[in-house]
This record gives C-alpha cells, structure tokens and sequence, in this order.
C-alpha cells in the first residue's frame, strides 16, 4: 500500500536536509561524511534495527542514494566524503533512476500461500479437496501446503472456513505492475532495469524504504552555486504539496536560487489542444480509440511491455515537454529543473533535449526546510502566462482526458474512461484493448501510472485527498481553455 | 467549560515533515467533538527552531502541550484524554 507519511519517508527526508546544510556550509564533504554519526550519535537510541553500527550503516547508504549513487555498485570501502565529492565532479546524472538498499532490505520471507495456527483441522477439508495441484497434505492433524506444488492459485484460502489460510506477501513485488522487482539469490530485492518502469510503486510500498530514488539534488545545486541560470518547471500537482497559494510558491522557489518559475501547466495547455485535433483526426479516420500519452510510467509501460498498444496512442507531446521547448527557446543557456511528483519522469527528464534535470517534490520541501523559508510569508508572484484550469487540472485523474474533451468542437461525439492506476489488472485491460482494436469502454482513454493521477506520485508529500481538493479549488480560479490563445512556436 | 485548542502548525518543516497530511483533522474534529474541541491550521509555530528542530517535526499543540512527531491517531488521542480529564 501507498504510503507517504511514514518513518521511512520521514527519515530520508531528514537526510536529504542533511545534505542541503552540509552543501551549503563551509565544509560540505566532512559534514555529508558526519550526517549518520550526527543522526545516531553515540549512545542514542537504536529505533529499527539490531545496533547503531546497522543504523548508521544504512543512513550512509540513504546519504549515498540522494547524493545520486547506486547501492547495488557501492563499494563498502569508500566514505562518504569521496562521494559527496564525486557528487560534485560528475558531468551528468547516471542511468537508472531507482536503486535497492541491500543493508536496508529486510529480506522478507519469500511470497507464498501458507496455513496458518488457526487451522482446526477439520474433517470436512475444504482446502485439499478445492486444490487442483494435490499441494495439500495433512500432517499431525493440520493442513499442509507443499510449495513445490502450489501455484498460489488461492482457492484454498477462500475455502477455508476458519480464514486460516494467509497469503505471506513481499509488499515491493506485490506493489510492481510489471514483475521487475524480486528478490535475488541472497533473498534482498533486486530490480531488473530491463523490465522496469519507474513507476515508484515499489519506492511506496517498502516498510523499510529499501529503494530510493537517485537524486540530482547536488547537480542543481552545482550549477546555482557557479551563477547559472536555473529554471524551475513546476508541474501541475505541485499545488496542495505545500503551503500557502502557488504564487507564494514561485517567490519562495526563486529564494532558494532558482532564476525563474514556469508553471509546467502552460505546456498541458498546449498537449491539451494538440491532442484534441489529433483525437478528431484519428476518430475521423475511424479509428476505434484513442489514450493519452503524458504519463512517464504509462509510456515506459508502452515500450517495455505492451507495444500493441502503440498504436492507438497519442503522439502529442507531453507537458514536461512542450514547456521545455517554450522555456529553453527564451533561455537556450539556461539548465530546466522538472519539479516532479514521480520518480518515471527521471527517465523522460534523461531522454527530453530541452529538459536537464528532475527534482522531486520531497527534495523541494526539504531545500525549503534546510533554506528556512517560510512560505507563507512570501510575497505573491504572478506567472508572465497564467495557464488555463484544464491545464492546472492534469495532475488529478480525468483530467487529462476531460481537458482534451473541453478543448473538442465536437465533444458529443467523445466518450471518456479512466485507467485510475496501473496494476496487473489494469494492464490486462489494456492488452486486451489493444489485441481486440477496439475499447467498449470508451474512445478516449486517459491512462495514469498512479491511482488519483499525479497527486498519487512516490514523491508527493500530501495525501491524494487532500491535494485533488487543493487542485480543484486552485481550477476554480482559473480561465478556461478555449478562452486563452496557446504559443505556436512549440511544435 | 474552556474548549479545547488545537493548533496544527502549517510551517514549511512541519507541512513538509508531515503535517499536510494532519489537515485531515481539520475535517475530523468538529464532526467527531462538536463544539468541545476547536481546531485550526496555524503559520509556523516557531517549535521547530527550538531545540528538537526538524527531526522532531510536524508539531501540533494541544492547549499547551506540544505533540511532537504528530500524527492523527496521536493528536486524537491527546485530545481524548483531555477531555476526559474535563469531565472529571
């Protein structure tokens, strides 16, 4: 389950303002190197694991991730201080965006069906005669499942009339829609990158916080401390993550050393209206059905897993994208920050020509908290181009697909569905949609990795309730769509 | 009898530490203690630059005792046995 307020959410926030305060202060490589130590200094509490030697071995490995480096290559031998400094030194962030704290990993006993004390033993066995795979035994009286023979097919479990049937889950690879996260031959998880999406269902769903993502934090904060331009492009669940209005927001990111704020809604703007013609257009040409194409985890999921798919999804760009485009036009010199509720826009961020560099919301907050800016009393700064409430709408699920359906002439003839999250199955669905050609369901089809939509990000700080209800009454406020004229230079 | 204050520090620390999710309690209170217990989101409280600082955030502050690390099953409880301390 989704969790975003937990200790181990809690704990890596603390060290991502650890390493804010070490980077700016006058030493950065020795207090980064002294962030565990002053965290469980000696004597103090061990709160989760067996000594303070784990705690603090694992606090480096945290500190080693959100300085943007892989557990799975780290060499036990190099302190923290070299990494800080490597930090530093590197050209550009490295490839995969997730990494698995080994150290970190409980090793949770391995997924199966099991039977457990409240077994009566009955006589009427209900389990072993519903097992299709004779993996039921029983022994001393009790039943037994044989894992060699189990296929985890459940049946017995809905049998059993005393519920003494459990399923032991390992919470990462029940989280993972795809299958990329299992546990290696040491019983720590391990992700396969080949199959993996980035989705951050696995960064949410460990109660150890194992994964991580590998933050770019120390590159941004590089190319603000040698006087470039930084820009920050904030997407549209941002509002309802933090205090105070959205334009107290832009004040307060320009503080922390950002040149300038754009609200990356100005680019749902544009992925709104191009994908209303291009929706028109396919319907016209009698094509059955048509998704959208602006989530991350969605279009990794297209090319790892369901290229049939493909084609009947959008081409239209992505907001991330055509903000980019708007952006690194005015200010070619400048680097672009996507300020991002997910860790799948890593991946898109690596592969756009215009975008640098992502920052979550969670290392926002905790610029913001290691830089002692208060919100709420920054002044209000408005946006040069005030985006529309469809485009402020995007990061709330429907509302990609109802902008593009308010921005339609013709949008009798559009009928809307919802993938509200991907699952094992919800990517059924979609595999059967694209097999058969065709969606009963609807010719629209907005699809988002998270359920709620971005506001139910790994990266986010609120709860999905809270922020869609920010996001609405922020939509409110704002201008429709066909009543504002879109910049055509991005195409 | 006095109601009972809650103040829920809407700081930066404390929001991003954790109290964006304790607006929740907001909603919670007046329907679950009517008009016994009176709630309300508050600009930074200034707890965090005190000693315990942002390790210990988000803070809440029932009457005049600070909860630290809140939560709602927290704030809830504080506030229970506040008013059971009432109607004593």
């Amino acid at each position: 389950m989704r969790n975003n307020n937990s200790q181990a959410v809690h704990l890596k926030k603390q060290i991502l303002i650890k390493i804010i305060e070490a980077f700016f202060s006058d030493n950065y490589e020795k207090n980064t190197r002294l962030i565990p130590y002053q965290m469980r200094p000696k004597g103090s509490d061990v709160p989760y694991r067996c000594c303070i030697y784990k705690e603090r071995a694992i606090l480096k490995d945290r500190a080693i991730a959100e300085l943007g480096f892989s557990i799975e290559e780290h060499d036990e031998t190099v302190l923290l201080s070299e990494y800080a400094k490597k930090a530093l030194e590197r050209e550009k962030p490295e490839k995969n965006p997730l990494t698995v704290l080994d150290a970190a990993c409980k090793g949770c006993v391995p997924s199966r069906i099991y039977v457990t004390d409240l077994c009566q033993g009955c006589v009427a066995r209900p389990c072993q005669n519903v097992c299709k795979f004779g993996a039921i035994s029983i022994v001393n009286g009790k039943s037994v499942i044989d894992g060699s023979k189990c296929k985890n097919c459940k049946q017995c479990m809905q049998v059993c009339p005393y519920n003494a049937i459990v399923k032991i889950t390992v919470p990462c690879e029940d989280a993972c829609p795809v299958g990329a996260i299992a546990k290696g031959e040491n019983g720590r998880a391990k992700i396969d990158f080949d199959a993996c999406i980035s989705c951050g269902k696995c960064v949410s769903a460990c109660p150890f916080g194992a994964v991580h993502e590998k933050s770019q934090l120390i590159d941004i904060l590089k190319h603000m401390k040698n006087g470039e331009k930084v820009i920050a492009l904030i997407a549209p669940s941002i509002v309802g993550q933090f205090p105070g209005n959205i334009y107290q927001l832009k004040s307060a990111i320009k503080k922390i050393g950002f040149y300038d704020v754009y609200e990356v809604a100005q680019g749902a703007d544009v992925t709104t209206k191009k994908e209303a013609c291009e929706f028109q257009e396919r319907m016209e040409k009698n094509e059955s059905f048509m998704t959208t194409s602006c989530c991350a985890g969605y279009n990794q999921l297209i090319k790892k897993h369901l290229n049939d798919i493909k084609p009947f999804v959008s081409n239209t760009l992505t907001p991330m994208a055509y903000i980019g485009q708007i952006v690194k036009q005015k200010e070619p010199n400048a680097k672009l920050v996507f300020i991002s509720p997910c860790v799948a826009k890593r991946v898109e961020v690596a592969e756009d020509p215009n975008v640098d560099y992502l920052m979550n919301f969670e290392e926002l907050g905790a610029l913001f908290v290691a830089c002692k800016i208060e919100i709420l009393n920054c002044e209000e700064e408005r946006f040069a181009f005030e985006s529309s409430k469809q485009g402020r709408g995007f990061g709330v699920t429907t509302g990609v697909a109802s902008a593009v359906r308010d921005a339609s002439k013709n949008n009798d003839s559009i009928n809307l569905t919802c993938i509200n999250g991907l699952n094992r199955d919800t990517i059924k669905q979609l595999k059967k949609w694209a097999k058969d050609g065709k969606c009963n369901e609807g010719n629209l089809v907005e699809v988002m990795c998270c359920e709620g939509g971005c506001v139910g990000g790994n990266a986010t700080i609120n709860s999905v309730k809270i922020a869609s209800k920010a996001i609405n009454e922020f939509k409110t406020k704002s201008i429709d769509i066909n009543d504002i004229e879109i910049c055509q230079e991005s195409n | 009898m006095e109601k009972i204050q809650v103040e829920i520090c809407l700081g930066t620390t404390c929001f991003v530490m954790g109290s964006s999710h304790l607006q929740e309690l907001i909603e919670i209170i007046p329907k679950r203690y009517n008009d016994k217990v009176e709630v309300s989101g508050k600009p930074c409280l200034g707890l965090c630059s005190q000693d315990c600082e942002y390790s210990q955030a988000p803070y809440v502050k029932v009457n005049d005792d600070v909860v630290s690390q809140a939560t709602v099953e927290k704030v809830l409880k504080v506030i229970e046995g506040k008013i059971r301390n009432n109607e004593k």
